[in-house]
């Protein structure tokens, strides 16, 4: 039977404007995880109802900790970002399926926007061959010395040009035009699409991981449709971010809407 | 220990225990059977089977609220050819009840899941005629008596199992929905649907859900769920299953005060996956303190 855990928190510490880093200890978690995985997160608070889903950015199973690295929104990562070492929080996971690791690939292109940029990183702890990372952020890109540290080739875009490039990750994907085999991504749903637009023009399949309101978080209630149509197929079909994704191949999401 | 009787009858169903899951919170049991033993439970009650398959409403479909939550999944599922496949044969393994729950957008569609499920291998038939979430059909059925009537005697005359009908909170009188479900033949009532509820994203001045309007659920809207058992009971003499925002043991004894004879838990699954069985203890610890050996002692006590 399936359990929740209560972590402990290890550390949780502000990063950047409204981003916190937190280090939790659950071994059980940590055993399992993949790349691209997330956990529901309780508030412990009747009046939020609803687990938060955060993106699994670190897993360490020798130590049995996960890491998380999520934006203040609302009432939850409020609530989250409180949260000091020693306290313990409620989580579940890991959930849905993560990222696909190709052995073969030599040139691997990571595309993250935003809040999105936290699970690439331990997808680029586990990728071999190169990593390309395109960091984008509306004005403060996150974790970027960490992905240098790994040996990535790291291209930084903002918005409003503070540091970097002076647009989206996309348009300096095309700009600097990598070698690339294979790509991976998560952000924000606008960015996803510019990614599979490029991902078409170069005949390869991204792997986007994507992001949708949920209830349940483990596919019983149906909440976090997303429209896929898979090859073969003549028709798309709703399927579940939490369990189906959250990551999906860009040639098969419906982005038109 | 155990001198305490917590089994039910609806219509001749014998459950162990009055506990059930809310349809459409609890799929059909897989997801949340890993967490907890479906052998505890005394039905589960699935998602909403419809004759063919139904897509569902675009997304967002999920909104919290204060102490609640708004949804507008819009019935998606795959098809009672589907269910009759996949979902009996799983819960089968299982000792408890299965509640299927069923809806159409006409009463030929109605009629035609229930001529489906006729033969299959069922306790209790469900039927949802009170969802907000799709445009025709659902509540439109559920909320003017004429229609409430027509449509349960229609579906009546496919199911050989007993039949529940699903009210909609979403009107003026409760009773009189409840007084025409059961002279159009209902065995059992079962209540509440979600309410109707909105949400706006003040930020990007638009809903927050697509489909704008959706069903509010969850600990916020239990007392208006208790009231509206209440008042059926003390109109009509069929058992009622009562739900809205049941989270614990005593949450379910006070719709069972209320007059409900059994309970099923819904959003609270979100919040809590052991939130069902976590109810039936909740029950069982009620009974004992209390030293009551059968729920037929305090169920309906208020007058
Ligand atoms: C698979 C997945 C992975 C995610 N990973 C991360 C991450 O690594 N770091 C991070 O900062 N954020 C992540 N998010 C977004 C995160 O879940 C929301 O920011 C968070 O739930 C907001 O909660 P809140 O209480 O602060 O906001 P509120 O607005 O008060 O939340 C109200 C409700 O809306 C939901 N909600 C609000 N915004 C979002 C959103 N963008 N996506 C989904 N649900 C939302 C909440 O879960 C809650 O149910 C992820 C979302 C998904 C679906
Ligand atoms: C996500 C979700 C999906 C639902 N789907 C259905 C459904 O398919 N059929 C139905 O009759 N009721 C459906 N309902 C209503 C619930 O069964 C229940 O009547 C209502 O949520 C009140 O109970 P609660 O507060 O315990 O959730 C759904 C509710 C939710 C939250
Ligand atoms: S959140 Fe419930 S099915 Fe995905």
């Amino acid at each position: 039977m399936k359990s929740v855990s209560i972590a402990e928190i290890i550390k949780n510490e502000n990063i950047s404007e409204n981003i916190y880093d937190m280090l939790i200890s659950v071994p059980e978690i940590a055993k399992e995880a993949k790349a691209g995985q997330f956990i529901n997160v309780y508030t412990g608070k009747g009046e939020c109802l609803l687990p938060r889903p955060i993106s699994i950015c670190g897993i360490d199973e020798k130590k049995g900790t996960i890491r998380m690295v999520f934006q203040v929104v609302g009432k939850g990562t409020e609530l989250f970002s409180a949260l000091k070492a020693g306290d313990t929080v409620k989580v579940l996971g890991p959930l849905g399926n993560g990222y696909d690791i190709s052995e073969e690939c030599t040139n691997n292109v990571l595309i993250g926007g935003g809040i999105g940029v936290p699970p690439l990183l331990e997808l680029a702890k586990r990728l071999k061959g190169k990593k390309q990372v395109f960091i984008g952020a509306r004005t403060n890109p996150i974790l970027v010395k960490e992905f240098k540290a790994l040996g990535a080739d790291v291209y930084v875009a903002t918005d409003d040009g503070s540091e970097g490039f002076k647009g989206n990750a996309v348009e300096l994907v095309r700009k600097i035009n990598p070698d690339v085999d294979a790509i991976y991504s998560c952000g924000p749903k606008i960015m996803l699409k510019a990614v599979a637009d490029w991902a078409e023009e170069k005949g390869i399949k991204a792997q986007v991981s994507m992001e949708e309101r949920m209830a349940c978080g483990i596919g019983a209630c149906v909440g976090c449709a997303v429209k896929i149509k898979k090859e073969g197929e003549s028709d798309w079909s709703n399927l579940k971010v939490c369990k189906d994704g959250p990551v999906f191949l860009s040639n098969e999401v419906v982005w038109n809407e | 220990m155990s001198n305490i009787n917590t089994s039910i009858n609806i219509c001749g169903v014998e459950m162990k225990n009055p506990v059930t899951t809310a349809s459409g919170t609890f799929g059909s049991g897989r997801e949340y059977g890993e967490f907890v033993d479906l052998n505890r439970l005394g039905a589960v009650t699935v998602k909403g089977v419809a004759a063919h398959p139904w897509k569902g409403n675009n997304s967002p479909r999920i909104a919290e609220t204060y102490g609640g939550m708004l949804n507008s999944v819009g019935l998606q599922n795959p098809g009672a050819d589907y269910f009759m496949e996949n979902d009996i044969p799983f819960l089968r393994q299982f000792d408890t009840k299965i509640i299927v729950n069923i809806c159409g957008h006409s009463i030929e569609e109605y009629c035609e899941v229930a001529e489906k499920l006729s033969d299959a291998d069922i306790d209790l038939f469900e039927l949802n005629i009170s969802c907000p979430n799709v445009s025709e059909g659902g509540i439109a059925f559920g909320t003017q008596p004429v229609m409430v009537e027509k449509v349960v005697s229609e579906v009546k005359k496919y199911t050989k199992r007993p039949l529940i009908v699903k009210l909609s909170p979403n009107v003026t009188d409760i009773t009189e929905i409840a007084r025409a479900a059961v002279s159009g033949g209902a065995d059992a009532l079962s209540l509440i649907n979600t309410l109707m509820g909105m949400r706006i994203d003040i930020h990007r001045r638009k809903p927050v859900l697509a489909n704008k309007i959706g069903g509010f659920s969850g600990p916020a809207v239990k007392p208006v769920a208790v009231r509206m058992v209440y008042q059926v009971s003390k109109a009509v003499d069929v058992p009622i299953i009562g739900m809205g925002g049941i989270s614990n043991g005593d949450d379910a004894i006070e719709f069972i005060m209320a007059g409900a004879t059994g309970v099923a838990v819904g959003t609270a699954n979100f919040a809590n996956p052991f939130a069902t069985i976590e109810v039936v203890e909740g029950i069982e610890n009620y009974m004992r303190k209390y030293g009551i050996k059968d729920l037929s002692e305090i169920r309906g006590i208020i007058d």
